[in-house]
């Protein structure tokens, strides 16, 4: 029985190994391999150098990599902050409200990143939505938003939304409620209750959060390009650039391991520290 | 001039919409005293600790406590707490932290919380090197301990308990009943319980409320509840008894469709009433084998015999419903299921309920 159950599992599993392994691995792989090929080459069956590396330091790359690192970390933080609220009302308080509010936040997901981003560029632009309007009725203008960083920070925030909100909603759901009320009921404080027992209780839900919007925010490029018209370049955007303006595949590649490192590294880090069975349901 | 109680509340109301779960309740409850509130479930018990610990704000009335009002204090700030039904320990603190939970809230350094905690955990009995232990390695018997001692590190004027008891098995539910008893002897706190078990109440009170619809049916001693009930849904409440209805004529005799009554007796107080109901508990109740007289008799099908240990509990079909007898095995009955058989018993061991003047 044992033996048989083994057997399905690994059958069942077969087609998603193969499609992963094709269409996943092989792609990391010849990225990799590129990585470390000499400038400019389009095989990899070139003598192995390490020059795309060198040139991530000595041509200003990692630049690129500390702005994106920096902005995804902000409008992380950013996102915690302001999705801690809502997040709380939907696993504790709206009832059946959440299911609206949900639908309502996953049907922003169904138009394009690009085509919402530019709709903020429509409103935000000088003559554009607000500034247009604030001119006509009171003959001021008043400089775009537009173009700088704490906009790329705002539209990191506004796409990735949904990837804090929702697990962080799950989180918050896995803390008891009278754990809460017990802790306040022993002289606890609103912000004690918030910092000893709801944040460690809802840790799993946050980390797993703050994972996906870092690592997404962190590998973006329409959000600088878009709204912060490269006022700083994204690494994703200089990774674009190397594999087509540039031609370079070996510098695009080394900069793509690069970033998967790190991110890799992060992630594994953060999924270490929180047991995820609890937040997907399954017994402990 | 009276002594003033620990905690007072005057015409405690609480309604839910349209639903009143708490109908005008007062009661006085004496500093040190193990005092326990049982009702069935929807009795408003549950509601009424939840507004004396402060998880629910009251409709109309005052709790004092000392004298002083503290409806409107929010629950961090009452000197109270409450021993939660789930318990409600800190699933990611250890069991000395969960202990110095409260100790910490108020900021007391390191070193003398920890003291505090391998005090508790003494007074406990639980080990002490149970302090750094998870919370998920505990057995329930030791959680319950671990949530005692968290409630008495907060040093609460009034502990609440509500019903920690009711989630455990019989033999750890029977020593912990003991324990607590023994706790609050030693601790020397007030003690307010609440519980749908009327069994664990008699074990450990000092004093009963029983709790019906929002109201206070009976409050007393153990033994008052046990003897006297007021009514007959305490006397029910209060486990197996024989409950037998009947008249009293306009000429001071009784008249009742369940037992015939001896005609020279006189019941004590049932003067004034026009019905009562006499309470007879099953272990009074006689078999009338020769020709022994009692005040009472009836007669009433065997339909059960159950072994309960050291005594045995029968089953009777009579005119008056179900009734039960108990009898110590050496007084056993031999009869067989179906045989009709009289029982009797005397006016002494009654207690009178009136019910209609």
């Amino acid at each position: 029985m044992n033996n048989l159950d083994r057997r399905l599992g690994f059958l069942s599993a077969l087609p998603i190994t193969i499609v992963l392994a094709v269409s996943f691995l092989a792609p990391l792989a010849v990225v990799a391999i590129f990585s470390i090929m000499p400038p400019k080459v389009f095989s990899i069956f070139n003598t192995p150098d390490f020059s795309a590396y060198s040139v991530f330091f000595t041509q200003g790359y990692y630049k690129s990599l500390l702005w994106s690192l920096f902005m995804a970390l902000i409008s992380t933080f950013i996102l915690v902050i302001i999705s801690w609220p809502l997040a709380y009302g939907m696993a504790k308080v709206f009832g059946r409200f959440t299911l609206v509010l949900t639908i309502a936040v996953v049907m922003s997901l169904f138009v394009s990143e690009n085509i919402r981003l530019f709709g903020w560029v429509l409103t935000l632009m000088k003559g554009g939505l607000i500034e247009g309007h604030w001119r006509y009725f009171t003959g001021t203008g008043f400089d775009s938003p537009l173009y700088g960083v704490p906009i790329i920070i705002f539209g990191l925030v506004y796409v990735y939304f949904p990837f804090m909100l929702f697990p962080l909603a799950q989180g918050i759901a896995m803390v008891p409620d009278d754990t809460r009320q017990a802790a306040f009921d022993l002289g606890a404080s609103r912000w004690q209750v918030l910092w000893q027992i709801e944040v460690p209780l809802a840790a799993p839900g946050i980390v797993v959060g703050s994972l996906l919007s870092f690592v997404l925010a962190a590998g973006a490029l329409a959000e600088s390009k878009i709204l912060g018209g490269q006022a700083v370049i994204a690494m994703a955007d200089d990774i674009e650039t190397a594999f087509t303006y540039g031609q370079n595949w070996p510098l695009g590649s080394a900069l793509s391991i690069i970033l998967i490192l790190i991110i890799g590294c992060l992630a594994i880090f953060g999924v270490g520290k929180v047991d995820l069975d609890s937040i997907m349901g399954r017994k402990r | 001039m009276a002594e003033q109680p620990l905690l007072r509340l005057q015409g405690l109301v609480k309604k839910f919409g349209e639903f009143t779960a708490l109908n005008n309740v007062d009661l006085d409850i004496k500093e040190g005293e193990f005092f326990t509130i049982v009702g069935p479930s929807g009795s408003g018990k549950s509601t009424l600790i939840r507004l004396l610990v402060g998880m629910d704000d009251v409709s109309e009335g005052q709790i004092l406590l000392r004298g002083e009002r503290i409806d409107q204090t929010p629950a961090n700030l009452r000197p109270t707490c409450m021993v939660f039904q789930s318990l409600a320990l800190f699933p990611h603190m250890s069991v000395g932290q969960n202990i110095e939970f409260p100790l910490k809230i108020r900021n007391e350094n390191a070193s003398q919380r920890r003291k505090r905690a391998l005090e508790l955990l003494d007074l406990l009995r639980l080990p002490r090197n149970y302090y750094d232990k998870r919370i998920s390695q505990c057995s329930g018997g030791e959680r319950q301990r671990v949530a005692l001692a968290r409630a008495l590190a907060f040093d609460p004027e009034i502990l609440f308990f509500d019903e920690p008891l009711s989630a455990l098995d019989y033999r750890l539910r029977k020593t912990l009943e003991k324990e607590l008893k023994d706790l609050h002897a030693r601790t020397g706190k007030t003690f307010v319980y609440i519980t749908h078990s009327l069994e664990e109440a008699m074990v450990m009170s000092d004093r009963i409320a029983i709790m019906k619809e929002g109201k206070f049916e009976q409050v007393a001693k153990a033994d008052e509840i046990y003897a006297q009930p007021i009514s007959r849904f305490v006397a029910e409440f209060m486990g197996e008894v024989n409950l037998f209805e009947f008249k009293v004529k306009d000429n001071g005799t009784y008249e009742s469709d369940a037992i015939t009554i001896d005609r020279n007796i006189n019941i004590p107080g049932a003067k004034g009433f026009k019905t009562g109901i006499l309470m007879v508990r099953p272990e009074y109740m006689h078999f009338i084998k020769g020709k022994e007289t009692y005040n009472f008799t009836l007669s009433g099908k065997l339909h059960g015999e159950y072994a309960l240990g050291s005594r045995i509990q029968y089953e009777f079909e009579t005119v008056a419903g179900n009734i039960t007898v108990e009898k110590l095995r050496e007084d056993r009955l031999s009869a067989n299921l179906g045989d009709l058989i009289e029982l009797g018993f005397n006016l002494d061991i009654t207690h009178f309920i009136g019910e209609t003047k």
